[in-house]
C-alpha cells in the first residue's frame, strides 16, 4: 500500500495539471474574496450594510467551499479518468493487480493533495477578503472561533471534494463525459435544483442532501445563505455524513462495476 | 543463470458476447528460450497476453506464470516484465513515467536512469512523452517492462515502429535474455520479423492453436524449392516432364517446387543430364506461416 500510494502521488505531481488547477483556483478565489468582501461591506445609500461583524467574515471565508470546490473535484476526477484516457490503466494494473489497493491508494493520494488545495484555497480567500473586511467592515475576525471553524472545515471539505472526484472518475471512465458531468452538475444543475427544491417546503429535504448543500452544512455557511435565499441546512454532522455517503456509495459502485471489468 | 518460471496456458478461452476471441488454447513457454507468439491481426494474441498478465479474465481455462495466476504473485511486475500497447500520459516525462511505476516494482531512481540508458533514451529523460516518435515510445515501453529485471519477459509486437538498427538491437537483447535463462514471449503478426530471434513458435489463427514447435520443425513444413540449370535445356524439360515435377521458367533455368536438390541431382544423374547449376532455395517460412493461418479461414 505504501508503494502504491507513492506511485499515485508521483502520478499526480508529475504532470502539469495539479499546479494549473491550483494556480487558476488561487486567482479565482482571491478575486472572489475581494468581490464578496466588497459587496457585503459597502454601504448602501441609506447608510446600511448587508452584513457586519463576524457574520460578514464568515460569509466571505466560506465562499471557498461554495465556489472553489470545483477545482479539487476536477483534480480527483481527472486523476482517475486520465488513466483510461491515456490507457495507462493497463500498466497501472500490471504493477498493482489488486484493484482494492489501486482505488484506496488513488483516493488517499488525492486526499492528501486535496488538503493542500484546501489550505491554499483558504489562504487565497483570506488574502482577497480580509483586507477589505478590515478596511470597510468591522475587522477580519481571523481568531474568532466561528471563523477558525469555517476555515479549518473548508480545508477538510475541499479534500473530501477531491476524493469525491476520484470515485466519480473511477465510475465514469470516459474523461470527457466525467468533466462535462462535473461542470454541468456543479455549475448548473445543483444551483438550480437547490433554489427550486428549496422553494417547495415538501422538497427542501431533498435540497439539503445535494452534495453542495451538504458541504455548505459542514462549513456552516454558504454563498446562498449570504444572500438570504437559502433553505434550511443540515446540522454540521449531518453534512459530514451525507458527503461521506456520496464517497462511499460512488466508490462501492465503481469498485463493483467499472473496476471489476477487464480493462480494454 | 536465473531459474525462470515457465508460462503455461491451459485450455484458455475468452468470449466477448458471441465472438470467441481465444478458443481452447493450450501451450507452454519454456525458460531459456525465446518463444514467438504468431498469428494474423485479430487472431487473439493480445487477448491471450492480457489474460496471462491478469488484465482480462478468462471465460474458461487458465494462464499461469510459474504455476500461479499473474495477480496471485506478491509483486508480479518484479517477476514478469510486460509491454503491451505502449501507452503513456503525454504530459509526463520519460523519467517520470518510469518513476511512477518504480515503487511497486521496488526499484529506485537510479534504476530508472539505468533503463533509459539501456534503451537509448537517456538524452530525452526530461522530455514529455507526448513528443516522442513511435520508436521512442516502443523503447520506453520496453524500459518499463524491464524495470524490475524480470525473469519472465512478455512483449506484444515489440518490433513495431523500430528502425532496422532498433530491430537488430532488440533481437540481441532478447537472445541475451534467453541465454541468461529467462522466459521470453514475443508476439508478432509477421514471422519474418522474429524468424531470426525465436527458438520456438506458437502459431494461432482465429483464437485457436494451429502449430507449436521449435522453429526448426516449422522449417520442415516448408515446401522445398530447387533451382536448376542444364547444359541442354530440352533434355532437362524432358526429365521434368517424365518425373512430373512442377517447374517454372526462371532466368536461364527452371525453378522446381516440392523437390529437394538431392532428388533433382539424383534424377539428372540417372537420366544422364548434364547440370550446370543445382541450388537449394532458402525456405520461405512466411509461406508456411500463411498456409498455417489460412487453413483456419474455413468456417468451423
Amino acid at each position: 500500500m505504501t508503494a502504491a500510494l507513492k506511485s499515485e502521488l508521483r502520478k499526480l505531481l508529475s504532470t502539469r495539471l495539479w499546479w494549473i488547477l491550483l494556480g487558476v483556483m488561487v486567482v479565482y478565489l482571491v478575486f472572489i474574496g475581494v468581490v464578496m468582501a466588497f459587496s457585503l461591506t459597502i454601504e448602501t445609500p441609506d447608510g446600511t450594510r448587508m452584513m457586519g461583524g463576524v457574520d460578514a467574515a464568515v460569509a466571505v471565508y466560506s465562499s471557498t467551499n461554495a465556489i472553489g470546490y470545483v477545482f479539487p473535484l476536477l483534480l480527483g476526477t481527472l486523476a482517475f479518468t486520465a488513466e483510461h484516457r491515456h490507457r495507462t490503466i493497463e500498466q497501472t494494473l500490471l504493477v498493482e493487480p489488486n484493484r482494492d489497493v489501486l482505488l484506496a491508494s488513488k483516493t488517499t493520494a488525492t486526499l492528501l493533495l486535496g488538503l493542500v488545495f484546501g489550505v491554499v484555497a483558504v489562504l487565497s480567500i483570506v488574502a482577497g477578503g480580509a483586507p477589505l473586511l478590515v478596511w470597510q467592515g468591522d475587522g477580519a475576525y481571523l481568531t474568532d472561533p466561528d471563523v477558525v471553524a469555517v476555515l479549518l472545515l473548508s480545508v477538510a471539505v475541499m479534500a473530501v471534494w477531491a476524493v469525491l472526484g476520484v470515485v466519480l472518475g473511477a465510475l465514469v471512465t470516459n474523461q470527457v463525459v466525467a468533466i462535462v458531468a462535473v461542470l454541468a452538475f456543479t455549475q448548473f444543475v445543483e444551483p438550480i435544483a437547490r433554489l427550486a427544491l428549496g422553494a417547495v417546503d415538501a422538497l427542501s429535504g431533498v435540497a439539503q442532501v445535494l452534495p453542495g448543500a451538504a458541504a455548505d452544512a459542514v462549513v456552516g455557511a454558504s454563498a446562498f445563505g449570504a444572500f438570504g435565499d437559502d433553505g434550511d441546512m443540515l446540522p454540521r454532522w449531518g453534512g459530514i455524513l451525507v458527503m461521506l455517503a456520496y464517497v462511499v456509495v460512488l466508490g462501492v459502485v465503481a469498485r463493483l462495476t467499472t473496476l471489476r471489468r477487464d480493462v480494454r | 543463470m536465473v531459474s525462470a518460471p515457465p508460462i503455461t496456458v491451459e485450455r484458455l478461452t475468452k468470449r466477448f458476447g458471441a465472438v470467441t476471441a481465444v478458443d481452447d488454447l493450450t501451450f507452454t513457454v519454456e525458460p531459456g528460450r525465446v518463444t514467438g507468439f504468431l498469428g494474423p491481426n485479430g487472431s487473439g494474441k493480445t487477448t491471450t497476453l492480457r489474460m496471462v498478465t491478469g488484465l482480462a479474465r478468462p471465460t474458461a481455462g487458465r494462464a499461469l506464470v510459474g504455476g500461479r495466476p499473474y495477480a496471485d504473485h506478491p509483486h508480479p511486475a518484479r517477476l514478469v516484465g510486460t509491454s503491451l500497447e505502449a501507452a503513456f500520459h503525454p504530459g509526463r516525462s520519460a523519467l517520470n513515467h518510469l518513476r511512477v511505476y518504480a515503487p511497486q516494482v521496488g526499484v529506485d531512481d537510479r534504476r530508472c536512469h539505468e533503463l533509459l540508458e539501456l534503451v537509448g533514451l537517456a538524452p530525452y529523460a526530461k522530455r514529455r512523452v507526448g513528443g516522442f516518435s513511435l520508436g521512442m515510445r516502443q523503447r520506453l515501453g520496453l524500459a518499463t517492462a524491464l524495470l524490475g529485471d524480470p525473469q519472465v519477459v512478455i512483449l506484444d509486437e515489440p518490433a513495431n515502429g523500430l528502425d532496422p538498427q532498433g530491430i537488430v538491437w532488440m533481437r540481441s537483447l532478447l537472445r541475451a535474455f534467453a541465454a541468461e535463462g529467462r522466459t521470453v514471449l514475443v508476439s508478432s503478426h509477421v514471422l519474418g520479423e522474429v524468424q531470426h530471434t525465436v527458438d520456438d513458435v506458437v502459431v494461432i489463427a482465429r483464437g485457436r492453436l494451429v502449430h507449436a514447435s521449435p522453429l526448426g520443425d516449422l522449417t520442415r513444413l516448408a515446401e522445398p524449392e530447387t533451382f536448376v540449370r542444364a547444359a541442354d535445356a530440352g533434355r532437362l524439360d524432358a526429365l521434368v516432364a517424365e518425373r512430373g515435377w512442377h517447374a517454372e521458367g526462371e532466368a536461364g533455368g527452371v525453378l522446381l517446387r516440392g523437390v529437394t536438390a538431392d532428388e533433382v541431382g539424383a534424377g539428372a544423374f540417372a537420366a544422364g543430364v548434364e547440370l550446370r547449376q543445382l541450388t537449394d532455395r532458402v525456405v520461405d517460412l512466411e509461406n508456411v506461416f500463411l498456409r498455417l493461418t489460412a487453413d483456419q479461414e474455413v468456417p468451423r
